[in-house]
């Protein structure tokens, strides 16, 4: 058993102009996106003119076999229309950049192991910073959070998408995720100060999403936010794979927490597909996970169907077992990565929680809240403590106070500032996104547009005859598979000419 | 700083007989307490001086 598989995060960040709460949103967005692609140049980042190949997309089909009619959806589910008036680019690193409803996302290029997924994901963060500094030298200065709520009832997402093979039935992938999804925040939360969508009550809990989740399974992203989203949109050949879309998780500024947030969950995808996931099933998972995100103490207990009451640790245990139960002989590295630090921070979160500072995000905020209300005598209602936990997620180094705790040590982390800024610039090498970014960075003019499987080239810029190449199998167009034939050919024509003809 | 200085001792007072390994974990808790102090000391200066306005302030359109 292995942790790697494709997978990738996707980011939609908060954004504000200081002292102007009535700035439009949409506006701010697509100027973050438009100051990237202008700061970073053509051959880092498409111009956001250039168009997002919407020809395999479908975001109304349902996983559990029906697609919806088009005319029943809300406009908000509509992602798959080119609306001139936002932005959208492809990086040289094979992410997606791009404004989705009232954020600007960025969608990380397709990785193999969490670890490519913790580097591809801050890198997006960094590609946030290069934009604000462009915006910056204009005159323009804004703040980008990477967080999911405003506290008073908005709610935004941060996603995991997982390759899984089609073979494996929904409903039982749904059904081993569920247990799974309601005790894992206790992992991978990042904290919230306030209880209820709008904060109606103060305290702290563990996961900022939970009090927006109000299904078990569905398909709306935006609306009655289920804990497994159906969405049907493989962005890959359909009947032999599925992505999942995970959208119950929280944006983690902790690299351990964002490692195991995806390490752990392709761990329990991979038992799943093994027909081995512990056979849990919640009395009531929607009001769990809740109950257990209100419960800092990690002591609540949770209903199961056969009557039995298990806290979160003991979920997660649960799981844990399984999974050293099918792991066989052969574990790889990426996957011992995760394991030690998955039984590192269940034995801490089990004897003393404060043990987690530095590696799970909630813990760590939480310490901090902590420090205050014990220095300053502060009340959980005090608006400082809300503060604090807005510019906890402010992704500027000097504002940041998670930004700060990296920087002065206090944060464990994974991946190098190093391979960071690389991942800002090149694309992960083992699988399609190295040739969606290297189509970016050698052939800045005539790419007109690109999507997850595609890429659309002009070869003769203006003629308007596009040629496009599929890439429906995500692990295809990796460096190994097709370096040499990039470094070989002298330009557009001769690639296409080779791709069609077969020849590499 | 000087306060939480005495209060260390007065906690351990408080508590009957301490197993043996308490002193240790006292001792990594207060190191923890001290950590937290000089992080709090060190992001006082850049927290928003009017919490109220920034919270109140910081609206953002639901998303996915």
């Amino acid at each position: 058993m292995t942790v790697r598989r494709v997978m990738g995060t996707e980011t939609e960040y908060g954004v504000t102009r200081p002292g102007d709460p009535r700035a439009n949103p949409v506006h701010l967005s697509g100027q973050v996106v438009r100051a990237y692609a202008t700061g970073a140049g053509p051959a880092r980042a498409l111009p956001t003119g250039s168009g997002w190949d919407y020809a395999d997309e479908t975001p109304l089909r349902d996983a559990r076999g029906f697609e919806m009619a088009r005319a029943l959806a809300d406009i908000s589910q509509l992602t798959d229309t080119d609306d001139p008036t936002t932005a959208n680019s492809v990086l040289s690193n094979g992410a997606r950049l791009y404004v989705d409803h009232a954020h600007p996302e960025y969608s990380s290029p397709e990785v193999v192991s969490p670890r490519d997924a913790v580097r591809w994901d801050r890198a997006g963060d960094e590609v946030m910073l290069q934009s604000l500094a462009t915006l910056a030298a204009q005159g323009e200065v804004l703040r980008l959070y990477k967080n999911n709520v405003d506290g008073k009832g908005a709610s935004y997402g941060t996603h995991e998408n997982y390759l899984v093979p089609r073979a494996v039935p929904f409903l039982t992938i749904a059904a081993g995720l569920l247990p799974f999804f309601v005790a894992r925040q206790v992992l991978v939360g990042a904290g919230r100060v306030g209880l209820g969508q709008f904060s109606e009550r103060p305290g702290f809990q563990i996961s900022q999403r939970a009090d927006y989740i109000e299904a078990e399974i569905g398909l709306e992203t935006t609306l009655k936010r289920p804990i497994v989203n159906t969405r049907d949109e493989p962005h890959a050949l359909g009947e032999k794979y599925r992505r999942l879309h995970i959208i119950v998780g929280d944006a983690t500024l902790c690299d351990v927490g964002t490692l195991l947030r995806l390490g752990t969950t392709s761990l329990v995808l991979g038992l799943i597909e093994a027909g081995a996931a512990p056979p849990l099933e919640l009395a009531d998972p929607v009001a769990a996970i809740r109950e257990i995100s209100h419960d800092p103490g990690l002591r609540h207990t949770v209903e199961l169907a056969d009557g039995r009451r298990m806290t979160a640790l003991e979920i997660l245990a649960t799981y844990r077992q399984a999974v050293q139960d099918h792991l066989g002989d052969d574990v790889d590295a990426d996957t011992r990565e995760v394991l030690d630090h998955w039984d590192g921070v269940a034995a801490d979160l089990a004897t003393d929680p404060t043990r987690c500072v530095g590696r799970v995000d909630w813990v760590t905020k939480l310490a901090v809240l902590e420090g205050y209300r014990r220095r300053d005598g502060l009340e959980w209602g005090d608006p400082r403590l809300s503060a604090i936990d807005i510019q906890w997620s402010d992704l500027d180094p000097a504002r940041g106070l998670a930004a700060r705790m990296r920087a002065s040590g206090r944060l464990v982390t994974v991946v190098t500032p190093e391979e960071v800024a690389a991942a800002v610039v090149d694309p992960p090498v083992e699988t399609r996104a190295w040739f969606r970014g290297q189509c970016v960075s050698r052939y800045a003019g005539q790419v007109r547009a690109a999507s997850w499987d595609s890429v659309v080239f002009e070869p003769a810029p203006g003629r308007r005859d596009l040629r496009r190449v599929q890439l429906p199998e995500p692990l295809r167009g990796s460096r190994a598979d097709i370096g040499e034939l990039l470094d070989s050919v002298g330009d557009v024509d001769d690639l296409l000419a080779h791709l069609v003809t077969g020849e590499d | 700083m000087a306060g939480q200085e005495q209060k260390r001792p007065q906690r351990r007072e408080d508590e009957d007989t301490p197993p043996p390994e308490a002193p240790v974990a006292q001792t990594r808790e207060s190191a923890r307490t001290d950590d937290v102090d000089d992080l709090l000391d060190e992001i006082d200066g850049v927290l928003e001086t009017n919490a109220e306005e920034f919270v109140h302030g910081f609206v953002q359109k639901g998303g996915q």
